[in-house]
């Protein structure tokens, strides 16, 4: 049982929590993620640390309402306890300084991004973050974004923030501006497949962080796996982030739709 | 070690003498083997209620009258945990059925689980006399333990909760399956204080998200870890060592030791084209589906697939638990797939036997090589190729061969891949100076379960890779006499 400290609306459908969790606070680094269960009979959803503060022994969770188990976390208030929270899952991001990167974030993507944008930049990288939303209320963290990166672009569907066009458009344009040495693209799959497609075409290295369909998140059910490079992975343990040039996003999107019809 | 002396000490209190006399060894011989009372295979098929329902007393004192009380008795042998068979069978036939249950619970803290889920026929069963010299059906060996234990249960005293003295050590586990349970076990009735760190959010491993309740109920279980509370054994669910407490963590916490008993979670899958496919997955993930997050009841949010042609791969306890779910939720074809004949089916006779009364279908001798989906990318059917038995493998099992050319595909819609598991790489991976063989299980030194590093102990599927309930349990409780040793030798010191 975990205590929800604060909750915040970052738009009508996306909601941040802090958590008592103190255990995966100390734990945690960029790129972590729990495995969170709501009430008895609720189902274990992957969600990644956005931050944690150590000394309050709290973690922040950015949560998209998409679905049975996110909506029922984002009714949760205050004061409220989510029923398990396990974790630190996964591994961590590789942090180094390798010069220019452009974080690609879109739609829910953008709350695992920060963190990494984090410590890209305290790790003395020059960071561009290229967030992405249909419009203007869905464009979330861009202030948080804008206190730990050089730049930022926002890129909506409809023009009513920043420029009008997709995710790849705003990081085309860097590319062409500018030497960049990386790149991190976390989004939905399709968003992700596509910078990849891009990013392959500049031979600009690139990690995606994919969000498959989880069970356990320890490993244990193989409910998560993809291929990369022609080789099975389980995104829990041996992601969630790989090199994105070898990642099979058509394989992965098909099998993101495995329960759709139950749901 | 077999204790030859206690064996024949205890056979000769009285009321053995006494009781082996009141029928001729001839009488005993010629009474048949008791059948297990049973749902009907219909009837339980559609649901997830235990489908052995136990022996009445009669029953189980008629059943225990077959046993000849031999003086050397082969059967204790075949038993990993070297049960005292004849004393607690002999305390079934004198009626004493709590006495019974406290000479099995000398030597195996699970009797109730050990009783319904151990190999019977390959262990104690098959060193019975009557199957060794006699060439008749052993004495049920496996039914009466767990009429005996389930009697416990049912009548025994409830607040057995004696005062232990505690000694202030506090010693941590890893994984709540049964080598961590009867780790704790010993260990609590030593006066240790235990504290059990389970990654998920239940308790019990393999026994609660692996076998089903048709097979092995939770409550049977519960009650072996509610007993564990009882003795002030602490349980920390959703805490996963060296992810949310690292080695480091442990010993500031003060903890002297620790049991590692995180067991064989990993599935293999046969890296085959088309397994990637929406519809294919491992038995852990249909069986955690099921057991773990009860995908198949309408509370929870958990989905699972209710597939109509359903095909398991693989012939093991694993195999059968997934094709008997897959039958109960609503298949109208669920196949067991294998590549050898049913002779090697490595899982419990019974369980081939109640899978076949309940309509499953064996395929022997085939072995699937691709699986083809839908334009939705929805498994459709597999290709499977024939096979036959050639020379026998190291395994001492004739190995399966390929008929060339020979290939059929039978449409499916669900397939369930259940050959085999890996040990967890969590723990090895997270503390330094743990050796590991090259099957990724932790290497301990097999004469006290101790690791290379001296204050981690090891046992159950970790160490074996994919083993038994009854050899887990041997392992806690081997590690636990010896750790004992070790702390104590060190105290001294
Ligand atoms: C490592 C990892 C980290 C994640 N971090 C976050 C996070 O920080 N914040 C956050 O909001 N979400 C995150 N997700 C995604 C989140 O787990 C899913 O959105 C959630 O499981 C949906 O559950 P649901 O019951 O609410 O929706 P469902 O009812 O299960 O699904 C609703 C819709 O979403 C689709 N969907 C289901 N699961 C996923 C998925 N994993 N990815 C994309 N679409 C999916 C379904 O196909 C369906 O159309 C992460 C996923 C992974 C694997
Ligand atoms: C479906 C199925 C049917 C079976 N049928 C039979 C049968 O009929 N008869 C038989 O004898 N055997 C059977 N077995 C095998 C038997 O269940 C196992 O050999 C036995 O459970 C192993 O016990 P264990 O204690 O080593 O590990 P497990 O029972 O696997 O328990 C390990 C526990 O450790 C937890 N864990 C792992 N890593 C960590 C960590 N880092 N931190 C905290 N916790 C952790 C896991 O979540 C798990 O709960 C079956 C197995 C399966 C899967
Ligand atoms: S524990 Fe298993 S092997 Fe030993 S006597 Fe009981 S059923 Fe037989
Ligand atoms: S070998 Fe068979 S008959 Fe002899 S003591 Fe054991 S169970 Fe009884
Ligand atoms: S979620 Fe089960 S193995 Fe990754």
């Amino acid at each position: 049982m975990n205590k929800i400290v604060k909750k915040e609306y970052y738009s009508d459908k996306v909601v941040m929590f802090e958590i008592e969790a103190s255990l995966i606070a100390r734990a945690r680094k960029a790129g972590h993620f729990v495995m969170v269960r709501q009430g008895e009979g609720g189902e274990r959803i992957p969600l990644t640390i956005a931050t944690a503060d150590k000394d309050r022994g709290t973690i922040t969770l950015v949560i998209q309402n998409v679905g049975k188990t996110s909506a029922k976390i984002c009714a949760l208030n205050e004061g409220d306890y989510i029923t398990n929270v396990v974790g630190p899952l996964g591994k961590a991001t590789h942090i180094e300084n390798v010069g220019t990167v452009v974080c690609a974030g879109g739609g829910v993507g953008v709350a695992p991004l920060f963190p990494i944008v984090e410590a890209l930049k305290k790790a003395g990288n020059r960071v561009i973050t290229v967030l992405a939303a249909r419009n203007k209320d869905l464009v979330i963290l861009e202030e948080q974004m804008r206190a730990h990166s050089d730049e930022v672009i926002i890129m909506t569907d409809d023009g009513s923030s920043g420029n009008k066009g997709l995710v790849t458009n705003g990081v085309e344009e860097v590319i062409l501006r500018e030497k960049v040495d990386m790149c991190v693209a976390i989004g939905p799959a399709v968003m992700m497949k596509f910078v990849s497609l891009l990013t392959k075409k500049y031979d600009i290295p690139t990690v995606a962080s994919l969000n498959t369909i989880m069970v356990d998140g320890t490993g244990m059910c193989g409910a998560c796996r993809v291929s990369v490079g022609g080789k099975t992975k389980f995104v829990c343990v041996d992601g969630p982030e790989f090199d994105a040039h070898q990642v099979d996003f058509d394989e992965m999107l098909m099998r993101l739709s495995s329960y759709k019809d139950q749901e | 070690m077999i204790d030859k002396k206690d064996i024949a000490e205890k056979r000769s209190e009285e009321w053995r003498e006494i009781l082996r006399k009141t029928i001729k060894a001839k009488d005993r011989a010629s009474v048949d083997r008791v059948h297990m009372n049973e749902l009907d295979a219909d009837y339980r098929s559609s649901n997830i209620e235990e489908v052995n329902m136990g022996l009445t007393a009669e029953q189980a004192q008629s059943e225990a009258s077959r046993c000849l009380d031999c003086i050397d008795p082969t059967c204790m042998t075949g038993c990993p945990v070297e049960n005292n068979i004849p004393s607690f069978v002999k305390h079934i036939e004198a009626g004493n059925f709590l006495l019974a249950a406290k000479v099995l619970k000398e030597s195996n803290s699970l009797p109730a689980v050990c009783g319904r889920v151990c190999p019977q026929e390959r262990q104690c069963e098959a060193k019975c006399i009557y199957t060794q010299k006699m060439g008749k059906d052993a004495v049920a060996i496996g039914y009466l333990e767990r009429f005996a234990a389930d009697y416990e249960q049912l009548h025994g005293a409830s607040d057995e909760s004696v005062e232990i003295q505690k000694n202030g050590s506090k010693i941590a586990v890893v994984g709540s399956g049964p080598a961590g349970l009867s780790f704790a076990n010993d260990m609590a009735k030593l006066g240790y204080e235990l504290t059990i760190f389970e990654a998920l959010h239940e308790i019990g491993g393999v026994l609660k998200y692996g076998i089903p309740e048709f097979r092995l109920p939770n409550n049977i279980v519960d009650i072996e870890i509610n007993n564990l509370r009882k003795m002030g054994v602490e349980f920390v669910t959703d805490c996963i060592i060296g992810r949310t407490l690292s080695y480091d963590d442990l010993h500031e916490m003060g903890f002297k030791a620790i049991f590692v008993a995180s067991g064989a979670g990993l599935p293999r899958f046969m890296n085959i084209p088309g397994e990637n496919l929406n519809g294919v997955m491992s038995s852990n993930e249909y069986l955690t589906r099921v057991n773990l997050m009860h995908a198949a009841s309408a509370d929870s949010d958990t989905p699972v697939y209710f597939g109509k042609n359903v095909a398991i791969i693989g012939a093991g306890n694993t195999a059968m638990d997934a094709v008997r779910t897959a039958r109960r939720l609503g298949a109208e074809k669920a196949m067991i797939v294998y590549r050898r004949s049913e002779e090697e089916m490595p899982a419990r006779l019974e369980e081939v036997k109640h899978a076949e009364e309940e309509g499953v279908e064996f395929l022997t001798l085939h072995n699937p090589i691709r699986y083809e989906g839908d334009e939705k990318g929805r498994v459709k059917s597999m290709i499977l190729q024939q096979m036959q038995l050639g020379e026998p493998d190291e395994s001492g099992r004739r190995s399966p061969i390929e008929i060339s050319g020979a290939t059929i595909e039978i449409p499916v819609d669900l397939v369930i891949v259940s050959v085999g598991v890996s040990p967890n790489p969590l723990i090895p991976s997270s503390i330094d100076g743990l050796k590991v063989s090259k099957w990724g299980t932790i290497i301990v030194n097999q004469a006290n379960m101790q690791t290379d590093v001296q204050d981690i102990f090891a046992g159950g599927d970790i160490v074996r890779g994919g083993a038994t309930v009854i050899l887990a349990m041997g392992d806690g409780r081997k590690a636990a006499a010896n750790m004992h040793q070790y702390l104590t030798e060190k105290s001294d010191t």
